[in-house]
């Protein structure tokens, strides 16, 4: 990491599976470098204090609330995003099965439990519903009640 | 003349569950929500907000905020618009401007913690911040109301000094009582004397807020035409707009509301905070101006539901028949009036047939932030009191508390406490089905070593609303239908829309895309809200493809050189009378279109004055630690009378989420005041609501009896499923304990307290 400014540090990282230079203010969130940086609006917003869950993002394979990191801090790491789920093959299979069984309402903290749940599926492909409850509660849903969530991770899991 | 329907069952689109439309967008992160909106120039707008809950601001200095590099513009009270005081329907509730705009801005005086006192549009989000905390204000402070008691007793610091209240339509000057409203039938007093069973309790509720997980925002545009361009996330385009041109004092024709995709509402995103804001600083600018709120400023002047004190007797007769009630409601308004206290009257004893009942209700000032509609607002609340009632009231007597409850039930006839008489509704249906459910006809089990169980049920009512919807077609070369409605979307609506007209012109629901327009290519939509959007929007689109359908006609006339009434349609295929053996399927018209007349586009327009209660029954079991009081919510069972369900997985998804937020109301969920105002657990930390973790998957039970007012047999759905939650719980503590609470929340603490 140099510093080339006394306010913006000058980063590598690559997000996505695609790599970025950037010039981030020191203050500035990873959830704000994603968004106002880069221009990635999927993961969100709700309330910067660590406590909502819908800016889940994972960084080299662990999951951590966006608003929480500073952008200078994922120099020389990996983030994945909600826009990295899907490939050129299709949707996710939690994505797919978070629209066969209606597991979004308005959505806006899809992003965040998507993020999550792929966190838990690439370690423990058949996770208990205890399990995914357990994982899931740093992800508010004010819609849904959580019922179809659960049961579209269940569905996507081996 | 309303119209009345026949009920069907041979549908081929309704009652399926294709994947939402806007689906693809929101688990890829692609969909716009407001705060995702960018625009060239984009500047951000923070707001200045009270430290107080209640004081005079003496003085406002900006100079060092204007004086900051990369701010563009400073607004106060002083930029305001004086909006003159004027009552508007918004459809879920009332919005007076003068009050609406004073709530947006401060003018002498604070009224909420949090209040905005200015606010400032800088280069970015950051730079706005710094500078907002540039701001010198003083203030004289106040003593803060944060009950309805102390509201009212004579001594009370008054809140509005301009505020005429009306009391039974007295007007009364000098008070936080903005009004109070009575309604009464039969001879309570003698039937209450006769009655052999009596009970008379009194509950109190504290405020929760709805909750959404999308903090408001707002993104404006006042160009050099003088038209101001709004992006917003928000339950209505229109009423948004009928917001902004009366607080800004402009025509409507002025206000464009584009809404983007909208991140929860329940209620709370019908008013608007800062969208004229975000106008006014634009003006100042010149450049659009973007603001997104922060999550402490949303529990702290937006939404919540109005804290209730409110007392309930009831009278009933040796055979277990319900005589007499009456209900005295006070209900926290917030820092303006317009507490709920009508639906309040109208819900409180809806589920049950009772010939003589009084209720008065009252609304009253506190220096909390304005209450907003939430999810049946004033329902849940009468529900709790109500419905726990009920229960004890069964208990003292000895009788099945669902038998009393079906014994009781209100039916068609049925005078509901407001004097309104039911047409046809579904509550003797629901709790026969809630007798048969399995939850039910199954024991709740042995609790662990120190836990306790138990069971409990409770009725919930919304009335829900018609109003006003449109919607416009047109029709594809490839024989799918381009569908505009008004309706802004937040759970999966659009899709039951392209799922009406889809029915009616014999489509798949994905041949019909569906779109939700801004104010200037739709027309007059009312809100999201009142259970109304599938009922109403949706019987436009059946409208508007019943007008497509004799557009077409008139087409293949042409076709066929006959007369169009000689045209029949069925099924996606046109028909001929005249020779039977002509037919041409929808698809393949659509394509020769071009040369048949062109373009064929129709219009839905709709102004539906009655919708169709909502009546649901819950059944909770809990499992208490005696130790430590916490309660799990173990199993539980949601059963509601839907008319017909359009789309069943999201009208589960409706019953399901109402149930949660209901849970966390009964057990977790407050505004917890400090003394001076302050709420002291604004932050989704403190503000506990239920995550994952704490719930069993709640499993929904749909009964269907077809509305008669709508061409499918919906009915709304939304609202209902939030008022059995809180009685439901409170019934199954009180099954578990021996031990009845009286308040809410229903926390660990209170349990143990009560254990003593």
């Amino acid at each position: 990491m140099t510093t080339n400014s006394p306010s913006k540090v000058h980063i590598t990282t690559t997000i996505n599976g695609q790599q970025h230079e950037l010039l981030v203010p020191g203050y500035m969130s990873l959830l704000d470098t994603l968004r106002e940086l880069i221009g990635l609006t999927g993961t969100k917003e709700g309330c910067l204090d660590g406590n909502c869950g819908a800016c889940t993002v994972s960084v080299d394979g662990r999951i951590v609330d966006s608003c929480l990191v500073l952008g200078a801090e994922v120099d020389g790491k990996e983030v994945d995003t909600v826009e990295g789920m899907a490939s050129p093959d299709g949707l996710h299979p939690l994505q797919q099965a978070f629209l066969e069984e209606a597991a979004l309402q308005c959505g806006i903290c899809t992003p965040g439990f998507l993020v999550a749940a792929k966190g838990l599926l690439d370690n423990e492909p058949s996770p208990s519903e205890d399990r995914i409850r357990h994982w899931l509660a740093g992800n508010l849903c004010r819609c849904t009640g959580y019922d179809k969530i659960v049961r579209a991770v269940q569905k996507a899991s081996s | 003349m309303v119209a009345t329907f026949e009920p069907k069952t041979d549908y081929k689109v309704v009652g399926t569950r294709p994947i939402r439309h806007d689906g693809y967008d929101k688990v890829t992160g692609r969909a716009i929500y407001g705060g995702d909106m960018k625009l060239p120039g984009l500047i951000w707008g923070v707001m200045v907000r009270s430290p107080h809950a209640h004081a005079t601001i003496k003085s406002i200095d900006t100079s060092a905020a204007e004086a900051m590099k990369g701010v563009f513009s400073v607004i106060t009270g002083a930029d305001m618009p004086k909006a003159p005081s004027k009552l508007v329907d918004l459809g879920e509730g009332n919005v007076n401007f003068k009050w609406a705009s004073n709530k947006l801005m401060a003018d002498t005086k604070v009224l909420y913690r949090g209040h905005p006192v200015a606010a400032v549009a800088a280069v970015d989000r950051y730079v706005a911040e710094e500078a907002a905390r540039k701001v010198v204000v003083e203030y004289d402070v106040l003593p803060a109301i944060t009950n309805v008691v102390d509201a009212l007793k004579p001594d009370a610091p008054i809140l509005l000094d301009d505020l005429v209240g009306d009391d039974l339509g007295e007007d009364v000057t000098n008070t936080n009582m903005a009004a109070h409203v009575r309604h009464e039938f039969g001879d309570v007093e003698g039937a209450m004397a006769s009655a052999t069973h009596t009970i008379e309790r009194e509950y109190n509720m504290q405020m929760v807020h709805q909750g959404y997980i999308e903090p408001h925002n707002a993104t404006a545009l006042w160009d050099e035409e003088d038209r101001i361009k709004v992006w917003t996330s928000t339950q209505g385009s229109f009423p948004a707009r009928t917001q902004i041109a009366g607080i800004l004092q402009v025509d409507v024709s002025r206000v464009k509301v584009t809404p983007l995709e909208i991140g929860g509402g329940f209620g709370g995103k019908i008013p608007v905070y800062f969208e004229p804001i975000a106008a006014l600083l634009s003006k100042k600018s010149q450049r659009p101006v973007k603001m997104v709120m922060e999550r402490t400023a949303v529990f702290e002047t937006t939404g919540p539901t109005p804290g209730a004190r409110m007392i309930v007797k009831l009278g009933a007769d040796s055979n277990g028949k319900l005589t007499a009630a009456t209900a005295d409601i006070w209900f926290e308004a917030g820092a303006n009036p317009g507490a709920f206290i009508g639906p309040a009257a109208q819900c409180v004893y809806a589920p049950y047939e009772i010939p003589n009942t009084r209720i008065d209700g009252w609304d009253v000032l506190v220096n909390k932030p304005k209450v907003a509609p939430y999810r049946a607002p004033g329902s849940p609340q009468v529900a709790f009191a109500m419905e726990s009632a009920v229960d004890e009231l069964c208990e003292q007597a000895g009788w099945d508390s669902l038998q009393f409850r079906i014994d009781n039930a209100s039916k068609e006839g049925t005078r509901r406490g407001d004097g309104v008489l039911f047409s046809k509704i579904g509550m003797q249906e629901v709790l026969e089905a809630t007798k048969q459910t399995d939850h039910w006809n199954s024991p709740i089990g042995d609790a662990p070593e120190g836990k306790v169980r138990g069971r409990g049920i409770a009725n919930g009512y919304w009335f829900n609303i018609g109003l006003k919807s449109s919607a416009n077609l047109s029709v594809n070369s490839d024989g799918t239908v381009q569908l505009t409605e008004g309706s802004t979307d937040i759970g999966g609506s659009r899709t039951s829309m392209a799922m009406h007209v889809a029915e009616v012109l014999g489509l798949d629901a994905h041949d019909v895309r569906p779109v939700v327009g801004d104010t200037e290519s739709v027309g007059f939509t009312d809100v999201t809200g009142g259970s109304r959007t599938t009922y109403a929007t949706g019987y436009a689109c059946w409208q508007a493809a019943n007008n497509l359908v004799d557009v077409l006609k008139q087409r293949v006339a042409i076709l066929w050189d006959v007369k169009a009434e000689d045209v029949d349609f069925k099924d996606g295929v046109f028909i001929s009378n005249a020779e039977s053996a002509k037919t041409i399927s929808f698809k393949e018209l659509a394509g020769k279109l071009e040369d048949l007349g062109g373009p064929a586009n129709s219009t839905g327009a709709v102004d539906l004055e009655s919708a169709g209660d909502g009546f649901g029954t819950h059944i909770a079991d809990v499992e208490i630690d005696l130790a430590t009081g916490k309660t799990d919510v173990i199993r539980y069972t949601a059963i509601q009378d839907v008319g017909t369900a359009i789309h069943p997985s999201y009208v589960e998804g409706q019953l399901q989420g109402g149930s949660v937020q209901g849970i966390g109301w009964a057990l977790n969920e407050e505004y917890f005041m400090h003394e001076d105002g302050r709420m002291a657990n604004s932050s989704f930390l403190d503000y506990r609501m239920p995550t994952s973790l704490d719930l069993p998957p709640i499993d929904t039970v749909l009964v269907e009896v077809p509305n008669p007012l709508h061409p499918y047999g919906v009915r709304g759905v939304g609202e209902t499923p939030i008022c059995p939650p809180i009685p439901a719980i409170a019934n199954a503590i009180n099954d578990a304990t021996g031990k009845r609470l009286y308040s809410t929340p229903m926390n660990a603490g209170s349990i143990v307290e009560s254990l003593k």
